[in-house]
Formats: structure tokens, C-alpha cells, sequence
């Protein structure tokens, strides 16, 4: 098998519109989540969420490209262009064809589904804009970009709720360490935050209309991000043999299903898909020095998440530094475990274990060190990322450092 | 029906019972409601009695709304009529 080196990271989220940008924000423990604007906010009961704010698609599209991509497919141009010019690879030619994007998303097109409804049933026309479909179908982003870089490999979406960036991460890895890719793009790419998409959350009364406090005691739910990121993967002795800058080696990944319940977490698979991460990796517990948590700050999930890293790690939990990124950024749905897996870069390569924004009160129930309120430096050799699905769907991926 | 009434057949609706077989002290636990049975529970006496309730599927217990037990969420659902009303 071969290894897989990631050369290239690119973003829009509520943190930054780029990686420098982001990493900053991760140091300085600075948090996105504030009041939404969005259309009949006003009408909803959850009014706090990480938007990417004063986007202005104009300055990136020109208007017949607009016409043809939702938000989310823009922030994951964005996010590609930033990681394709870091890596430094052109695709034209025969790396184009052993290239692909697998790109995650939960809700695909929403926002252009919430729109062409509202017109539709609200306002009662009778047509919508001809290119609704390609707008909105959840395929659209990793389209647009195989077309925008030339990729003509494997390319395909891949949803799996908060999973979504995990699972497209670990697979676009499996095509390069087996030899079916060189390179591949890959992360995860959402744009939720709309009416219609925030009632329907709302609905679930999972949402917190305070903030977003992983691992506290005074934790009430979730919040809602939105944006991209993605990777550049590449077969690890091309990436050496062009002098490329390796950020970090993707050592290993493992995906498994709880086959329990359709919205809470269980701890068995939680710990049952970290140990076979980690032994996909070759990597002990005692190697491992940070994880990056799925953490998002309901009673459910942060308790049950803390279960499974104590009975995946054993003794070695209590060295272990694990920290919810989301507390920063909100949680990002389909584009989370993409844009975790850069808090996850500026560890391995920066020596800086982003925090859990607090005040974190402490909760007997998540009594690991969850790097409360600040920033830490610290040598990380190896770390995990944590994703666990609505749906009972687990996938983390092991990365070592370059 | 009274509200007693209204709020019960929600309650048997979802646990698949008679109504006559859900009595006041009875837990959600012993009806064999789930968390997501909780929450369809609460939206569906939202719709019938127009009200907004106060629920966090986090914190139960904190929230302003006792569902401790089928009496409790009787007496939370009249309190809440009296006031949104």
C-alpha cells in the first residue's frame, strides 16, 4: 500500500476565508457565532449560528457562473482553489486523469431548494429558474471542481449527515494508498443556514439558542455553521519526488455503523471505529497526542463521546488532549470534519492544539483535558478526527505528522 | 375533550395505547417514549393547542417544561393555554 501525503489545504468558513486566516483564529480562540441575518430570521426560534459572513459571490463569479452555483458549490471552489495552488499541481495531462474530488455534503443545494420552493408555494409562480437542478443537486460541487482543475478521475459526492467530510476524506485515501488515484481532492462543502433549513432543525430541539459550549456542564445543543474545505491528497513518493511541501500524512482511516438508534450516539461504535482507525494507522494510543472531537455540545453526544475516547485509549486518555473545534466555528454539518481536519493540520504542523472555547465548566461526565478556553502549544506526533453521524455513522481518520 | 383529555390521546396516540390505559402518574419511560417519541409528542401538542413550549431535548429537566410525568405535562400544557392565549 502506498501512503498518502496531504499537500494542500484550502477554506471559506465562519473563521476565515482562507487557511492562514483560519489558523489565526483557531490561536487566538476566536469565535464566529453570533446573531443571524438571514431572510424571516425573525421567525425563527434558533437565532444564533457561524455564518460566512459578507460573502460576495460577485468578486469570485462572473454572473453566468453564479447562475449555475448554489453557495455551498462556491464555497467549495473557493476552498479547492486555495489547496490546488498550495499544492502547486497542474491536472492537465495524464495526472488529470488519475485524479478525482470526492467531495461530502448533507444538504446539497438547499439554499436553491429553499428559494425555488418558497417561490413556488409561497409566492405562487409557476416556473423556476431553468438551472435549479444543477444548482441544487448535491453532486454539484465536487463538478464543478473536476471542471475547474481539469480532474477527469473518480469523482463523486458523498453524504452521510455530519459525516459527510470523514467519509469523503477516508475514501478519496483509500483511492491513493491502493493505486487507483495519484492525487485527489477531497473535503466537504454545506450551506444550511436558511429558513428552511433551520426549521427543520429546529424541529429536532437539539439546537442551542446560546452558543455552542462542548464538553461544559452548562452545554444546551448545537450550532449551525456553514463553508468548505479541502484537501489535497497525493500518493506520498510523487509528493517527495517533486519536492512538495508535505503538511502531514494521512495514515488511516475506519468508518463503522452503531446499527442502533437513527439520532443518538452510541459509545461502542464510537470507540469500535477510533481503535480500528488507529490500527489501520499503525498507531498505539501512546502515540497519539491530540484528537480532534466530533463535540458538538448537546448532552448526548459530548458524554457519550467521552466514554468511547476513555475505552478506546485506556490510561493513555488521561495524557490525551482533545478539543471541539466547533466551539469556534459551529458545526458545519456535511463540511465539519474538513474543516476539523485543518485544526488538525495546525497541529501537527504548527505545535498548537486549538482550544474548546469556554468558560468550560467542568462536567464529571467529560473529565478528559478538553484544552479549555485557550490555545496550547504542544508536540503533536499523531492525531485522530472524530466524526459520529445522526444515523448511527462513524468515520475517523489517524494523521501523523509530515 | 378537555385539555386532560386532548393532552392524554396525544400521549396514547404515541405510545400505541388506549388512552384509557395512560393514567397522570404514569413516566413517558413506562410508556415506552423515547427521546424522539418526546419530541413528536411536544410538536404535536404544540399543533393542537397553538402554543409555543419550551423544550430543549439537551436538558429535560432544566427546561421550563415538566415532563416528568403525564400529569405533569397536563398541568404544564394548561398552564402554558392559560398564558399564550
Amino acid at each position: 500500500m502506498r501512503r498518502v501525503a496531504i499537500t494542500g489545504a484550502g477554506t471559506v468558513n465562519p473563521l476565515g476565508r482562507d487557511v492562514p486566516e483560519t489558523w489565526a483564529a483557531m490561536r487566538e480562540g476566536r469565535c464566529a457565532i453570533g446573531p443571524l441575518a438571514l431572510r424571516d430570521a425573525e421567525r425563527l426560534g434558533v437565532r444564533i449560528g457561524a455564518q460566512v459572513r459578507d460573502w460576495d459571490e460577485t468578486a469570485r463569479f462572473s454572473r453566468g457562473e453564479i447562475a449555475l452555483l448554489d453557495r455551498f458549490a462556491q464555497f467549495a471552489l473557493a476552498a479547492a482553489a486555495e489547496a490546488v495552488a498550495q499544492a502547486g499541481l497542474r491536472f492537465d495531462g495524464e495526472l488529470g486523469l488519475r485524479t478525482g474530488a470526492v467531495i461530502g455534503t448533507s444538504g446539497g443545494g438547499l439554499g436553491t431548494i429553499d428559494e425555488n420552493y418558497r417561490l413556488v408555494y409561497a409566492e405562487g409562480k409557476n416556473r423556476v429558474h431553468p438551472f435549479t437542478v444543477p444548482r441544487l443537486m448535491a453532486n454539484a460541487a465536487a463538478s464543478h471542481l473536476s471542471m475547474a482543475h481539469g480532474l477527469r478521475g473518480p469523482t463523486f459526492a458523498v453524504t452521510s449527515a455530519c459525516a459527510s467530510s470523514n467519509h469523503a476524506i477516508g475514501l478519496a485515501f483509500g483511492m491513493v494508498r491502493s493505486g487507483a488515484a495519484t492525487a485527489m481532492l477531497c473535503g466537504g462543502a454545506e450551506a444550511m443556514l436558511c429558513f428552511g433549513g433551520l426549521k427543520a432543525w429546529e424541529g429536532l430541539r437539539v439546537m442551542s439558542q446560546t452558543g455552542c459550549r462542548p464538553f461544559s456542564a452548562d452545554r444546551d445543543g448545537m450550532v449551525q455553521g456553514e463553508g468548505a474545505a479541502v484537501l489535497v491528497l497525493e500518493e506520498w513518493e510523487h509528493a517527495r519526488a517533486r519536492g512538495a511541501d508535505i503538511l502531514a500524512e494521512l495514515a488511516g482511516f475506519a468508518m463503522a455503523a452503531d446499527a442502533g438508534d437513527i439520532v443518538l450516539p452510541s459509545a461502542e461504535g464510537a470507540e469500535r471505529t477510533m481503535r480500528a482507525a488507529l490500527a489501520d494507522a499503525g498507531l498505539d494510543p501512546a502515540d497519539v497526542d491530540y484528537v480532534n472531537a466530533h463535540g458538538t455540545g448537546t448532552a448526548a453526544n459530548d458524554r457519550t463521546e467521552c466514554a468511547a475516547i476513555r475505552a478506546a485509549f485506556g490510561p493513555q486518555a488521561e495524557r490525551l488532549a482533545v478539543s471541539s473545534t466547533k466551539s469556534m466555528h459551529g458545526h458545519l454539518i456535511g463540511a465539519t470534519g474538513a474543516v476539523e481536519l485543518l485544526a488538525c493540520l495546525l497541529a501537527l504542523r504548527e505545535g498548537v492544539i486549538p482550544p474548546t472555547l469556554g468558560p468550560v465548566v467542568p462536567d464529571p461526565d467529560c473529565d478528559l483535558d478538553v484544552v479549555p478556553d485557550a490555545a496550547r502549544r504542544a508536540r503533536v506526533r499523531a492525531c485522530l478526527s472524530n466524526a459520529f453521524a445522526f444515523g448511527g455513522l462513524n468515520a475517523v481518520l489517524a494523521l501523523r505528522a509530515a | 375533550m378537555d385539555t386532560r383529555q386532548r393532552v392524554i390521546a396525544i400521549i396514547a396516540e404515541q405510545a400505541l395505547l388506549d388512552p384509557g390505559d395512560v393514567h397522570e402518574d404514569m413516566t413517558l419511560a413506562d410508556l415506552g417514549i423515547d427521546s424522539l417519541g418526546v419530541v413528536e409528542s411536544i410538536f404535536a401538542i404544540e399543533e393542537a393547542f397553538d402554543i409555543a413550549v419550551p423544550f430543549n431535548a439537551n436538558d429535560p429537566s432544566s427546561s421550563d417544561f415538566d415532563i416528568s410525568s403525564v400529569g405533569a405535562i397536563v398541568r404544564a400544557v394548561e398552564r402554558l393555554v392559560a398564558e399564550q392565549r
